[in-house]
């Protein structure tokens, strides 16, 4: 599904190299994760996925089912199916979150040239997924993310998911900022979107995410490159070792 | 002191290819004797006058109006759907078969014309009075122009509540008028009106509208002034403000070659409030300048500014605003933000906000800013789909809510968000 071959990314505002040649392929139905330490280039290649501005690819190639999204505007690689959960989710004074979805899913439905979704079938839709991420017709009403506790804009970003339904979900470090319960129901969201024909890839720093959203592959990433790819234990030796014994090994 | 010679020239140039109005009642010849000795003894404006910084007056002062294509537009007028009594104006000319009967309850409308001919009226107390007391400190020689000049116009005299808004629509067909209006508005006590202003009106348009609200009276002002490109205004409101009385206007603007809104406002009262928003759209060749002037002359007083622009494609905006808070006026609450929205390098906005504060218990706050685009909300929009320019809209959009938001009532509002929508779509063609 998602393939990503000898990618190298420069930062463009400074001289310097980020990505050093990533090889990933996630398949349909998979969910990867990507650990690995600060700096390592993680939140970069989903940045870089999704179509942010500032960074230069310089070699390589990222395909989604074969079509190259490198060379797209960030709308279009949502139109195509790929969706990243922010790290941070951005504030948006003045957009109210019901029409800032409606906008998105009629969007994407244009682009697909799919009819837009009447406002019934959406204000339905959406109040029944939102409830089961047990957020309430206030957190729709108010604007994007504005006044949001780091939960809630979490749980904002996992309704677009599910609202938005693409094959191809990048979560970058959904869980910096989420206490326990929190992180259960963002993980409970995400599981319940896990389903063939959708792959995952989903960045974090610590493991504890991965006993939520179990992982079939986990790569380790370090300085630009993935180093080591194995199963979800993995992820457990990490959180038990460091990532220092592992970076040491491939070096 | 004597003007320069320069300034005098242009001065009696433009004031010898406007004809004076047929000759009115004594009180009003008188005070548009007076006008026309204060436009010749302040002088018309020009560009090295500290008020005219940003904005060249030259072609508000030329004698004859610079000529503008008139617009041809689809949209229908911006208050069509309300339930209002409609007063048309065709280059600056009355036009009554167009227009409603003048007759609203609790309201007694007539034309200037015919007000400005009778020996006895109340508008002799307001006809240049409000207009005169708006000269000082600061010289509109342009309002005192319109006073002098003016042939047409309303006067309006609300005496209960209005049972509808009054909605004065401008339209313009010809590529060279030269428009000046004045209005005259008297709200006695506890009276309640809404004036609904929109269209392009003329080539060039001078509008001059005084609102002397008494106690406890309310007084709305709802206009947008819309896309005919090439069009120019200087328009200046004057209100005076009684005890507990309240007054709110808001401006939508888009496009224009030149528009110049001054409004100015004294709190003679106490406990009164004065609003005055406005929300700007400008693309090409455009400026749009908001010169406010509040005067706090009375104890517990309100007042809020609330200016928003977008500009882009080398349009410029100016905001010159001014809370002044005279001895004795305590408790004032004053409040200023003008802010731009510049979605390109070749945009402007220049801006000079102003306290001047001579009582020592109140609360003043000012701030302006000008800025880019959200790039990070711009990019997130994107991300889940939504095309750029659909994004940019939504963003310009929530720019603008701030000051929209300061329209009372909610179908109005619905009506200037849905216009600004609709130009906003059209990216403003």
């Amino acid at each position: 599904m998602l393939e990503i071959k000898n990618l190298h990314v420069d930062l463009e505002e400074e001289e310097k190299t980020i990505l050093k040649g990533v090889e990933l392929t996630v398949d349909a139905g998979k969910v990867h994760a990507i650990m690995g330490p600060n700096g390592s280039g993680k939140s970069t290649l989903s940045y870089v996925l999704a179509g942010r501005d500032g960074y230069e690819v310089t070699q390589g190639s990222a395909t989604l089912d074969g079509v190259d999204i490198l060379d797209m505007e960030p709308e279009e690689r949502a139109a195509e199916g790929l969706f990243l959960a922010f790290q941070y989710p951005v504030e948006i004074p003045g957009v109210g979150n019901m029409t800032f979805m409606r906008t998105a899913v009629n969007a994407q439905r244009k682009a697909k040239g799919l009819d837009e979704m009447s406002a019934t079938d959406f204000l339905k839709l959406i109040r029944e997924k939102a409830k089961e991420l047990k957020m309430d017709s206030d957190m729709l009403k108010r604007p994007v993310n504005v006044g949001f506790s780091g939960g809630e804009k979490k749980r904002n970003e996992i309704l677009q998911m599910a609202m938005l339904e693409p094959k191809m979900c990048i979560l970058d470090e959904t869980d910096s900022g989420l206490d326990v319960d929190a992180m259960k129901l963002v993980a409970d969201g995400v599981n319940a979107l896990r389903q063939e024909g959708r792959g995952f890839l989903v960045i974090t720093h610590y493991q504890r995410l991965l006993d939520h959203i179990k992982p079939d592959v986990v790569h380790i990433m370090s300085n630009g490159r993935i180093i080591k790819t194995g199963g979800p234990e993995l992820a457990l030796e990490v959180e038990k070792n460091g990532y220092a014994d592992l970076i040491e090994e491939v070096a | 002191m004597a003007l320069p010679q320069v300034k005098q020239d242009a001065t009696e140039a433009r004031l010898a290819a406007t004809d004076r109005p047929a000759k009115g009642a004594a009180w009003a010849e008188t005070a548009r004797d007076a006008a026309l000795s204060r436009v010749r003894s302040m002088g018309l404006p020009h560009r090295r006058d500290e008020y005219w910084k940003f904005t060249t007056p030259d072609s508000l002062v030329q004698p004859d109006a610079p000529a503008a294509a008139v617009h041809v537009s689809d949209e229908t007028n911006t208050f069509d759907e309300v339930e209002r009594l409609h007063i048309v104006f065709v280059d600056g000319v009355f036009d009554a078969s167009a227009s409603d009967e003048l007759a609203l309850e609790g309201v007694n409308i007539e034309r200037l014309a015919d007000a400005v001919s009778t020996d006895i009226h109340w508008a002799k107390d307001v006809y240049g009075v409000l207009e005169l007391r708006g000269q000082d400190p600061v010289a509109r020689p342009l309002a005192a122009l319109n006073t002098a000049l003016a042939s047409d116009g309303v006067v309006i005299h609300v005496t209960g509540k209005a049972s509808k808004p009054i909605n004065l629509v401008y339209h313009h067909t010809s590529d060279t008028s030269d428009a000046i209006l004045h209005h005259v508005i008297k709200l006695d006590q506890g009276a309640d009106l809404t004036v609904l202003e929109n269209g392009p009106a003329a080539a060039r348009f001078n509008k001059v509208m005084e609102v002397d609200v008494a106690d406890g009276a309310t007084f709305h002002h709802v206009r947008t002034q819309g896309r005919d490109h090439e069009r120019r205004a200087v328009t200046h409101l004057f209100a005076r403000l009684g005890e507990e009385s309240t007054f709110k206007s808001f401006t939508l603007t888009a496009n224009g070659a030149l528009t110049r809104n001054e409004c100015v406002v004294e709190l003679t009262g106490d406990n009164a409030a004065a609003h005055v928003a406005g929300a700007c759209v400008g693309d090409g060749d455009f400026l749009h300048d908001d010169t406010v002037f509040i005067t706090h002359d009375a104890v517990n007083c309100e007042s809020r500014q609330v200016f928003k622009k977008v500009l882009r494609n080398g349009a410029r905006g100016v905001f010159q605003g001014k809370i002044l808070v005279k001895p004795g006026a305590q408790k004032t609450d004053g409040y200023q933000i003008s802010q731009s929205l510049l979605l390109d390098g070749d945009s402007e906005f220049d801006a000079k906000p102003e306290l001047e504060i001579y009582a020592d218990d109140v609360a003043c706050s000012h701030g302006s800013t000008t800025g880019a685009i959200d790039e990070d909300g711009l990019f997130y929009l994107r991300a889940r789909g939504v095309p750029e320019d659909i994004a940019t809209n939504l963003m310009t959009l929530a720019f603008l809510a701030e000051a929209v938001e300061e329209i009372e009532d909610e179908s109005l509002r619905n009506i200037i968000v849905s216009r600004l929508e609709g130009w906003l779509d059209r990216r403003l063609g």
